[in-house]
């Protein structure tokens, strides 16, 4: 599936909920079931400062596409990284750095991505793409 | 015979426009007030005043706006002077903070301090209470020594007495923690710092808006708050310094409004307070801040203190209920803020959703990282509560808090 594929996916899952409170009780039931990274990233090199939740994000180039594996402290950070890694995992990397993330708004979650937010989520997608550029590179 | 009124937040909460707004849908219940308060009535019409009827620049216009607002700026300086009893309106300084009054003083001390010399601050400390310092030790080559806390969030006073000597130059306290709201014992701290002969500086930031400080009475040579924390706007705070130690320190900035005479070869500075207000200073603000003031004493300290201890009592009470909660910060003495964790639930995570239900706590280290260190935890939720918070809103606010814990546990 492309990211636009898998995003409108997502989409039409968060479309079902009625309120707030369904919507962050999946986000936080996919932060509590999902290993995101092993531990062995979970490293300074690897950590992402927000200003208060931190997030981890380790990225693997495997035939030209991209795997990201993210962690967070807080779980509805971790929710929300779910969701992202689903959408630009496993993807050529010049998809992701042309990919748009307008769907966190279209699923209600657009609060967590703005700049000013304290949980590092912008500057994880800054990094996101910042490995696809990298790897991108490698390619060309 | 005089009738005392009984103190009643649900008449008081009128005064504030912001507590009638929703927030995600929801009657904002706002316990975030350590961080910043909100602004009655009066202070913003006493903002809108001044734009709609006499902004001007100040001291210098012959003309009568420029003359009707100096006279409004240097009535408020009157009285923050009366309110905080310092013995000359010119012992109180307009800054844009407290963060700002403690650069200003510790550049002054950057002239005056030399190698060996020791400053000391608490374990209790704001960021913006160690970082002019650390910087200050850098230019000086003095020591920063600081004076340790016990779990209870109380400083060791005891190791106080052993971190004083005749090298002592300067102590550094805040009256109120911000973290934990810990009141420090700063009359003993005082007494002991003058014994050897060091200035002491106290951060009110966090205790002026619920305790009226006499600063005669307590002999602090330096006294620092933010108008933001009583009511008042954002932007304009005071420092209070005794006449000798402000006719001791150079200026901080230079510009106008500081200076007597100005050649080429030579500029003498202008007389206190104008030395250390370089610049137009925020005039608005500085008016502002004396009406916050008014507002704050027409309800009376007494009656703040009294009923904010009851909302705080009431809340620990109710917290202590909840299974897996711990509270940081159980000092004797301590104000309406309350930092606590709930298990290995992430502080962001019940902030974030305390506030889809309208609820505005702080989650964080709260600039105090050196107190989450201790207790080696990576933040707290904080709640604060001021006059205009009821108990109907620790009600919610409680209800709320096993809301999240149970949609996160």
């Amino acid at each position: 599936m492309t990211i636009e594929e898998i995003q409108n996916e997502i989409i039409d899952e968060f479309s079902m909920f009625e309120d707030w409170e369904e919507r962050y009780q999946y986000m936080i039931d996919l932060g509590k079931t999902l290993p995101l990274i092993q531990e062995q990233f979970k490293t300074d090199d690897h950590i992402i400062k927000g200003c208060q939740s931190k997030v981890w994000v380790h990225a693997e180039m495997n035939d030209d596409k991209v795997e990201f594996t993210a962690d967070s402290d807080a779980i509805i950070t971790k929710g929300i990284i779910a969701i992202l890694i689903r959408a630009f995992s496993n993807q050529h990397p010049k998809d992701i750095i042309e990919a748009n993330t307008d769907f966190i708004d279209k699923i209600g979650l657009k609060e967590h991505l703005s700049p000013t937010r304290a949980n590092g989520l912008v500057s994880m997608i800054k990094q996101l793409k910042m490995y696809a550029i990298a790897y991108q590179t490698q390619l060309n | 015979m005089k009738v005392e009124t009984p103190f009643n937040a649900e008449v008081i909460r009128k005064d504030f426009p912001i507590l009638n707004r929703k927030v995600n849908g929801k009657p904002l219940i706002y316990l975030d007030n350590a961080a910043t308060s909100q602004t009655p009535q009066k202070v913003i019409d006493a903002i809108v005043d001044y734009y709609s009827n006499y902004n001007a620049n100040i001291h210098r216009g012959v003309h009568a706006l420029s003359q009707e607002a100096t006279d409004a700026y240097e009535q408020a300086r009157i009285k923050i002077q009366k309110h905080f009893n310092a013995a000359k309106a010119y012992e109180i300084i307009f800054t844009s903070g407290t963060t700002h009054g403690i650069n200003l003083v510790a550049n002054g001390f950057s002239s005056l301090l030399k190698k060996g010399d020791e400053i000391i601050v608490s374990a209790l400390e704001h960021h913006s209470n160690i970082v002019p310092w650390q910087m200050l030790c850098e230019k000086t080559g003095a020591a920063l020594k600081v004076i340790p806390m016990d779990t209870n969030g109380e400083l060791v006073l005891s190791e106080f007495n052993k971190l004083l000597n005749q090298n002592t130059k300067l102590v550094f306290v805040n009256h109120i923690s911000n973290a934990l709201g810990t009141i420090n014992p700063i009359e003993p701290i005082i007494e002991k710092a003058h014994n050897v002969g060091a200035a002491v500086l106290i951060d009110g930031a966090q205790s002026c808006p619920h305790i009226k400080p006499d600063v005669q009475a307590l002999d602090a040579d330096f006294y620092v708050c933010s108008a933001h924390k009583i009511c008042g706007p954002t932007g304009i705070g005071m420092l209070y310094g005794k006449e000798e130690w402000l006719k001791k320190l150079p200026p901080y900035q230079g510009g106008g409004e500081m200076i007597a005479e100005v050649t080429f070869e030579k500029t003498t500075y202008a007389d206190l307070p104008h030395k250390f207000e370089a610049g137009t200073p925020n005039v608005c603000g500085g008016i502002a801040f004396g009406a916050a003031i008014d507002y704050m004493n027409a309800i009376g300290f007494d009656a703040i203190a009294q009923y904010e201890n009851e909302l705080l009592v009431y809340a620990t009470q109710k917290l202590q209920k909840i299974e897996g909660l711990t509270i940081y910060g159980t000092a004797t003495h301590k104000t309406s803020v309350i930092s606590f964790n709930v298990g290995n639930i992430h502080p962001y995570d019940i902030g974030t959703i305390l506030d889809k239900m309208g609820i505005a706590v702080r989650t964080g280290h709260h600039c105090a990282q050196p107190i989450m260190d201790f207790y080696k935890i990576p933040g707290t939720i904080r709640a604060s509560f001021m006059f205009y918070n009821t108990k109907e809103e620790i009600d919610i606010f409680i209800a709320s808090l096993k809301k999240a814990i149970m949609m996160l546990s």
